[in-house]
């Protein structure tokens, strides 16, 4: 059992996304994240997916995601070598000494604070799925005030392209 | 060019793709829809009494003739009535498509009257839906409906239309595409070449082979190509209940049925076997019973067109994505190329194996129950309706005990001939899908074989028979009790039967055909059994609904033994393998 993510291009079209969220519940696989946006093309939408299980499982749900009529076309990026990111807002409490602290956090992540008031920075960090859960470790969950995370975002490194 | 309104357009679409029957039933959603029926006479409707009922006809319709089912309800009650017959169907793989009304595009998400989102209803249960947003793309959605529901795996498609989309005052031109293309369904038809030889290799190679064939092995010349395939290398061939018929049962290298209820040589066979070609059939729970304890020592070829029944419960060693006919006919080509065959002592050794075990506990080289009592046994009745009808009757049944009885004993020498809900187990399903089945054959002897306990769930149907003469001939089972739950509180919960029994309430059938206008015959003695079977066969154009009387006792054997292997099995009640 592994985390794998799955690359989805998929008609961009009333009922679609709900046939791919239909289908995991239906057949009882996990969906860990989930995004999906219009690519350059108007009449696709590109969807990524996250979910947990071994060779067998991943096999049947993407045997199922294409059957699918809207999937046009998908990829298991996890299989090859891939870039994932993924973005974060969160707003955390900053007051007193705290509030050095943060700012010093933010800048080794690497964020950036796109919003301040006298006692909250809100930041926003970009990078892996484990980097993002390394900050809230490293600021402490105490001043966590509320987190946005988009889920993940992957597409494959090299010459690889996922295209019609 | 001639303007016409959406309701038109959905009916000259309907016509322009063959559609002959549209099984369905009025309401307020799809009045423009009937109106435009009234307008024309090219699409036949059928008035069923409930929806569920207009699903069933049309998806027996279609496992008879071959061709897409077509239903239309009315949006809210209408389409979810339908939701059992279209569960059916997609279970089945039957081509279907099921025209539902909507409210007006104005106002869905209001919870208006008769409001139900049938396409997030039906989403889990359909090969594919539609909803018509713009009235003239209606010609090609109706095209694009027919294409996937009859290509590729088969399957039921939806088209919800909104009232507003078939307004008699708006006009638009009609188009029927010539042809349709979806760039996101490519079904693969052809077979991998490189793996077809590697699995005629292994076919010849295997010394103690088993042919397994499901539903999948029953569209196009899958019937005939099968037979050529098994006869011309003498291999035993085993069926689904969803693939009878494919192969002649009557035939000796038939070993009848497998799975829960299948025959011992059948199960025992596939678990020794050290190859099974698997065509068309996807390894269904009620075919593989434990998957650890499967067929040990077995070789798995797995022939289907939807890659994703290949190795979804058993591990394929050499998977097949075709259809079965054109994956057949390559195998056929490359056995005649081949000079290697099978070896024909083991194969002999094999067959006269099989033979000691047909001889054991076969069901057909003996009687399996006892008739010495006074009482009828449903496994009987079976015969007598077969020897009766020469065994060449269209047969549709309910579920349950009868069930399964039928799918043993009336032997089906042909494809087409058997209609029963496999994957869904519907109960209900035998009298509307008797309709159907005589819809798609005037001349065929259409029995409906059932229980008193199923029959009463689309008993409403026995109306529709009357209105449209279809003289379907009914044999009700009555054993006066729920017989297949009964038989699992025998075996699994001492016998306490909570809610198998009626205490008395069951209606008087004979009076309750005669109500709707047919005749019924009640048989409580086996003297009188063949003799009343001729004077209902006799009845040509009259529904026949036989009310006959049966062992409440009687168990369906052999059945297999829970979470062990296909072979092992309880043969009666009192011996296990």
């Amino acid at each position: 059992m592994s985390k794998r993510i799955i690359s989805i291009l998929m008609e961009n079209a009333p009922g679609a996304l709900s046939r791919v969220v239909g289908l995991f519940s239906q057949r009882g696989y996990n969906i860990e994240s989930l995004n999906v946006a219009p690519t350059e093309d108007e009449t696709i939408s590109r969807l990524t997916l996250t979910t947990i299980g071994n060779d067998q499982k991943i096999e049947q749900i993407t045997k199922n995601l294409n059957k699918i009529i809207d999937v046009i076309k998908l990829i298991e990026l996890s299989e090859s070598s891939f870039v994932e990111r993924e973005l974060m807002l969160i707003k955390l409490k900053a007051v007193g000494n705290a509030r050095e602290e943060i700012k010093r956090s933010v800048d080794i992540f690497r964020g950036q604070i796109v919003d301040v008031t006298p006692n909250i920075y809100t930041v926003q960090l970009v990078g892996d799925n484990d980097k993002l859960t390394a900050f809230i470790r490293a600021v402490g969950e105490a001043v966590v005030l509320e987190v946005v995370r988009t889920g993940i975002s992957g597409i494959s490194r090299g010459e690889k392209v996922l295209s019609l | 060019m001639e303007k016409l309104s959406g309701g038109d357009l959905l009916l000259r679409a309907l016509k322009d793709e063959g559609v002959e029957l549209l099984f369905g039933y009025p309401g307020g959603a799809a009045l423009h829809i009937y109106d435009a029926i009234f307008r024309q006479s090219s699409v036949r409707h059928i008035l069923v009494r409930h929806e569920q009922a207009a699903t069933h006809a049309a998806d027996a319709y279609a496992r008879v003739t071959g061709n897409v089912g077509s239903v239309l309800v009315t949006s809210g009650p209408g389409a979810t009535n339908a939701i059992t017959g279209i569960a059916t169907a997609y279970m089945d793989s039957i081509p279907m498509v099921v025209i539902s009304g909507q409210v007006p595009s104005s106002k869905i998400g209001e919870d208006a009257f008769q409001e139900t989102d049938m396409m997030g209803v039906s989403r889990p249960v359909v090969k594919h839906s539609f909803m018509v947003k713009d009235p003239s793309e209606i010609p090609t959605i109706v095209r694009k409906a027919y294409y996937l529901a009859a290509s590729g795996r088969p399957g039921p498609v939806v088209i919800d239309i909104p009232k507003d989309m078939t307004d008699p005052n708006d006009l638009y031109e009609y188009k029927f595409p010539e042809s349709v293309s979806i760039r996101s369904y490519t079904p693969n038809v052809k077979g991998h070449g490189g793996q077809i030889r590697k699995a005629v290799k292994a076919l010849l190679g295997a010394k103690k082979p088993v042919v397994y064939v499901g539903g999948g092995s029953i569209a196009g010349q899958g019937p005939e190509l099968l037979t050529q395939l098994v006869q011309r290398l003498n291999v035993p061939i085993t069926s689904t209940l969803m693939g009878l018929g494919a192969y002649p049962s009557t035939n000796e290298q038939f070993l009848g049925m497998l799975g829960m209820h299948g025959t011992y040589e059948a199960n025992t066979a596939m678990h020794n076997s050290d190859l099974i070609l698997a065509v068309g059939a996807r390894f269904d729970d009620r075919v593989t019973n434990a998957l650890d304890k499967f067929c040990p020592n077995a070789r798995v070829i797995h022939i289907d067109i939807d890659p994703a029944s290949i190795s979804k419960t058993i591990a394929a060693h050499i998977p097949i994505v075709g259809s079965v006919e054109s994956v057949l006919t390559d195998m056929l080509a490359v056995i005649d190329q081949s000079t290697d065959g099978l070896d024909q002592d083991a194969l002999a050794h094999w067959w006269k194996t099989i033979n000691e075990w047909r001889d054991r506990y076969g069901l057909y080289t003996q009687n399996r129950f006892d008739t010495t009592g006074d009482i009828i046994k449903p496994q009987e009745v079976i015969q007598a309706v077969h020897e009766v009808t020469k065994g060449d009757a269209i047969v549709t049944t309910d579920v349950g005990q009868h069930q399964m009885f039928a799918a043993q004993y009336y032997l089906f020498d042909k494809a087409r001939r058997w209609v029963t809900s496999g994957g869904l187990g519907t109960m209900g399903f035998g009298i509307p899908a008797a309709m159907g089945a005589q819809f798609a054959d005037r001349e065929a002897n259409v029995v409906c074989f059932t229980g008193e306990g199923s029959v009463q769930m689309c008993i409403q149907e026995l109306s529709t028979c009357t209105q449209y003469n279809l003289p379907i001939k009914i044999i009700n089972l009555n054993n006066q009790a729920l017989g297949m739950v009964r038989q699992w509180q025998d075996m699994n919960y001492d016998s306490r039967y909570a809610e198998t029994l009626y205490e008395d309430s069951l209606p008087d059938f004979v009076k309750l055909a005669e109500a709707y206008g047919h005749v019924g015959i009640k048989v409580t003695k086996r003297e009188e059994l063949k003799q009343k079977l001729e004077e209902c066969f006799a009845m040509k154009d009259r529904v026949v609904f036989m009310d006959i009387y049966v062992d409440q006792n009687e168990h369906v054997y052999p059945m297999q033994v829970p979470l062990q292997s296909v072979g092992d099995m309880f043969i009666s009640k009192t011996e296990r393998t």
